[in-house]
């Protein structure tokens, strides 16, 4: 067979446009769900969320943060500047800005805070890698080895809830994990709801650590879970529910 | 004719060191980012996006404007922006390549900058904003030399350039509309949540971007023997006039709307920007600046008699960058953060080592526009001698 250089180029074009197929069907045909993790079947039919009961947290108490950070090699930089951090406290009314009011007098007092864990995640919408994803059971994961650290997602989220390691992390945990992995710098890492822990049949370690049982953690779609009872008794708010989020931590206030 | 960018006067090779001298500084503190991380810049869990993206967001727009000289030609045969249309393409090619440095030199982690084609993500804005940088770098760099080496050849450019051409058109708006949505889609970020976001970000392009090549015209006809056209830089300075009206007009339509509105969340950012926020002021000087840029710029563009005037020109070009630089490449990203999600106000302020990068950044921006109109100026100089 005779192959001159135009019908050359013409194969070899063909063959460039081949390699591009693939990763254009890709994108066409598949859209942004996410498989579940592989452990997944201990978990089918479920769906996380927790109830926090501000009323019986303790102030000054910080067992939930302490044993969360610890647990999961959070650092601690000490400058608000490069701060990591899943779980914290902040003000009611900057935790709950529309419903503040100038006679109450919780305005000041600390709400536990973490990631919403949301039905329709922002943060998943935007991450243009999805390192970030929402599994089936509700949990919204981060992939710390798919993350170009761009921050979109920081961006995206309403409740503050990312953050990045802005330097190396490792120098500034206090006491490594050898369970949990640590992370380099330039990821974005936030809460997991225990996802490590569930997947063994522990539940989260904030709320193993709360002495108050101010923290609920259980299945929505267990009608006898605790959780459920909770939400049944008493009436919950949730953060900014008026954006569409669907965030999925209930506060008994 | 690459080689035309490799002779020439001793000013020329001037330009060309003190550019490379600016981007080796500024290659250096990047390597240092890349080993300490980004927390070596001002940014923080706060502020998450700072100068970096701030400038990709405002370079977008220079970079769109090519548009404004293609499409008059290209669609409706006006001639006298048949001399700059190639000045107009190489500089939307210097800027977008500008911006898709500034997204790499903001990464966390730039090594993984190809997970964005290895997983895309059709639902991501940023995904988007790839496809359609790439798409317009890669067509302006094709058309504007393509019709250089035809008309150097003085033969008529091939016909498959046409369809190139037209394509280019749309996908100038669509580079600074998706860089509008990566912002105006996102819940609790009261500042960007404004449809008008696009449309802003498009009539500010659409006059910064021809200011800057009113002044590009400038520097060649001082400098080279290629004259630009009186007739096309005052057919230039109509569009910015216009497109500076729009831009500050739309400006004003979102201060109505979140002021009559009286929604706080809305307020803040722009309390912040104009009269500082819990007694945080850092941008207030900036952006009264900016205000006064832009008035000050109507004024000389409006007025026809102060139009004409060549020197006044200059400077009405200079304000209405300036102003627009402090407004996007300053304030409205920045402004997005402050104050936060959980209501804080912490304020945001570029380090040393993160303006040094910036400036490295424009700096081989320059060195790309320079070079690329090195080429085309010795090319167009031939065909007149």
């Amino acid at each position: 067979m005779k192959t001159d250089r135009r019908g050359f180029l013409k194969i070899g074009g063909i063959g460039i446009l081949g390699f591009a197929a693939r990763p254009l069907m890709d994108v066409l045909l598949k859209g942004d769900l996410v498989e579940a993790s592989p452990e997944a079947d201990a978990l089918t039919g479920k769906r996380w969320a927790m109830a926090v009961n501000v009323n019986k947290c303790k102030e000054g108490c910080r067992d939930c943060i302490a044993a969360c950070h610890s647990v999961h090699n959070v650092p601690d930089l000490g400058n608000p500047k490069d701060e990591v951090k899943w779980i914290w406290t902040e003000p009611y009314k900057k935790v709950f800005p529309e419903q503040e009011q100038e006679f109450s007098t919780r305005g000041n007092k600390p709400v536990v805070v973490l990631c919403n864990h949301c039905d329709n995640p922002p943060c998943v919408r935007v991450c243009p890698t999805k390192a970030t994803f929402k599994r089936r059971d509700g949990i919204v994961m981060m992939d710390y080895h798919r993350c170009i650290g761009c921050r979109f997602c920081m961006a995206a989220c309403p409740y503050g809830s990312r953050s990045l390691n802005w330097r190396d992390p490792r120098p500034f945990i206090k006491k490594i994990n050898p369970d949990f992995p640590t992370r380099m710098r330039g990821v974005v890492e936030k809460c997991d709801f225990c996802g490590e822990r569930i997947a063994k049949g522990l539940i989260p370690a904030c709320v193993e650590a709360c002495k108050e049982k101010a923290l609920v953690f259980g299945n929505l779609k267990d009608s006898g879970a605790e959780v459920r009872e909770v939400l049944r008794a008493s009436h919950t708010i949730r953060r900014r529910p008026e954006l569409g989020t669907g965030p999925q931590i209930y506060y008994l206030v | 004719m690459l080689e035309k960018a490799l002779i020439g006067s001793k000013k020329y090779y001037g330009l060309v060191i003190l550019l490379l001298i600016i981007i080796g500084g500024g290659f250096y503190f990047y390597l240092r980012q890349l080993t300490y991380g980004l927390g070596i810049t001002g940014m923080s869990r706060d502020v998450s996006w700072g100068l970096y993206i701030a400038q990709f967001t405002f370079l977008v727009g220079v970079a769109a404007s090519a548009v404004m000289v293609v499409l008059p030609y290209y669609l409706h045969n006006y001639k006298a922006f048949g001399r700059i249309t190639i000045l107009g393409e190489f500089l939307a090619v210097a800027c977008v390549a500008m911006c898709l440095t500034f997204i790499i030199v903001d990464l966390g982690q730039p090594a993984r900058a190809f997970n964005v084609l290895l997983y895309p993500s059709p639902s991501s804005i940023l995904f988007w904003d790839m496809v359609v940088l790439n798409g317009y770098l890669l067509l302006n760099i094709v058309i504007g030399w393509t019709v250089l080496a035809s008309e150097r050849k003085s033969v008529p450019p091939p016909t498959w350039v046409k369809p190139l051409i037209y394509i280019s058109i749309p996908l100038a708006v669509s580079i600074h509309t998706v860089t509008a949505f990566i912002y105006a889609g996102l819940p609790g970020r009261g500042f960007w949540l404004t449809a008008i976001m696009a449309p802003r970000f498009l009539a500010s392009a659409f006059a910064s971007g021809p200011a800057l090549l009113i002044l590009m015209c400038f520097i060649i006809r001082r400098f080279t023997r290629f004259d630009p056209g009186k007739e096309a830089m005052q057919n230039l300075a109509r569009i910015v006039t216009y497109a500076m009206a729009v831009s500050v007009f739309f400006v004003l339509l979102e201060i109505f709307t979140v002021f009559y509105s009286q929604i706080p969340e809305h307020m803040h950012p722009f309390e912040y920007l104009f009269a500082g926020l819990e007694g945080h002021e850092k941008l207030v000087p900036w952006m009264w600046t900016s205000a006064i840029l832009a008035i000050a710029s109507l004024i000389l563009l409006i007025n026809p008699v102060t139009r004409r005037k060549e020197g006044i020109l200059a400077v009405a070009c200079v304000a209405v960058f300036a102003s627009l630089w402090i407004e996007k490449g300053l304030g409205l990203v920045i402004t997005g953060f402050i104050p936060s999600s959980l209501g804080r106000v912490f304020e945001y302020s570029p380090t040393g080592p993160e303006v040094i990068i910036t400036l490295g950044v424009w700096a081989m921006g320059f060195l790309i526009l320079t070079v690329l109109y090195k080429i085309a100026v010795t090319v167009k100089e031939e065909i007149a001698a």
